[in-house]
């Protein structure tokens, strides 16, 4: 199993470096669907089938057709940037915080006790579970979860729409 | 046997920099848009990893949140881009300072 995770998590990094060093925005979105299933893949080991059938349909499904669509509709031709050479003191120095920042947070979590892992619960994460959970505990933020993607459809649809001039 | 914990924050701390590396060096506003989506999917891999160590449904109901959250700022976001797009013809962050002082 944990021959399985260093696996996926291997292809995940790559295909997620992939997406930030693509020129292309196309090539870029199909690296992110990848990095999406690689984590659907260690959703699965880490007993969440429900979640990782979630993460394949809305993430890797509905989210990225989204983004290739809008991506073939704007039919970005044009090469990103001019001035190369005045944002490479930038990008050095940011990429080198994030990396540092990373760091220090794993550093820290090795160093810190995190207990010892609870005994597998039969049929955690399955759909039942999680439907369970679901409309008990958590049915008022479940329901309002609906209102907030009606105010994003009616958003989207308005700010796609108009002209703003 | 059992994938130890401090994996699941590894690959997600590592995920968590990649996008925030996307974010600050890219300047295709659709490109920075898909590393914020690589962050959140960090985020939500290290709930995941928890609710799998002490075996705590709540975790992935937290995920799936973020996911509906995710899905309606890809609308709404994605919505701008086109608009903005529409108006000004590039997507390049750089060139959208509008609202810079």
């Amino acid at each position: 199993m944990q021959v399985l995770f260093l696996i996926l998590a291997a292809v995940a990094l790559i295909s997620g470096v992939l997406v930030v060093i693509q020129v292309n925005p196309v090539r870029s979105a199909l690296y992110l669907i990848l990095n999406f299933f690689t984590v659907a893949g260690i959703y699965l080991l880490a007993h969440a089938e429900f979640i990782a059938a979630i993460q394949v349909i809305v993430y890797a499904g509905a989210i990225m057709v989204l983004f290739l669509f809008v991506i073939m509709l704007l039919n970005l031709r044009q090469p990103e940037e001019g001035g190369e050479k005045q944002h490479l003191a930038q990008k050095i120095s940011g990429a080198a915080l994030a990396g540092v920042t990373a760091l220090l947070v794993i550093y820290t979590c090795t160093r810190i006790n995190l207990g010892p892992a609870k005994e597998m619960v039969p049929g955690f994460g399955s759909t039942e579970a999680v439907a369970r959970s679901l409309f008990t505990d958590y049915l008022l933020p479940f329901e309002v979860t609906s209102v907030l993607l009606l105010v994003a459809l009616i958003g989207a649809v308005i700010l796609a729409r108009a002209r703003l001039d | 046997m059992v994938v130890p914990l401090i994996y699941y924050i590894a690959l997600s701390s590592a995920l968590f920099a990649i996008g925030v590396i996307g974010v600050l060096i890219r300047r295709n506003a659709i490109i920075i848009f898909m590393c914020i989506e690589m962050m959140l999917n960090a985020v939500n891999l290290s709930l995941v990893g928890f609710a799998d160590h002490y075996q705590a449904i709540d975790g992935q109901m937290f995920v799936f949140f973020v996911m509906t959250v995710a899905a309606a700022e890809v609308a709404v976001g994605l919505a701008l881009i086109v608009a903005i797009f529409r108006n000004k013809a590039t997507v390049n962050v750089d060139e959208l300072n509008l609202m810079k002082w």
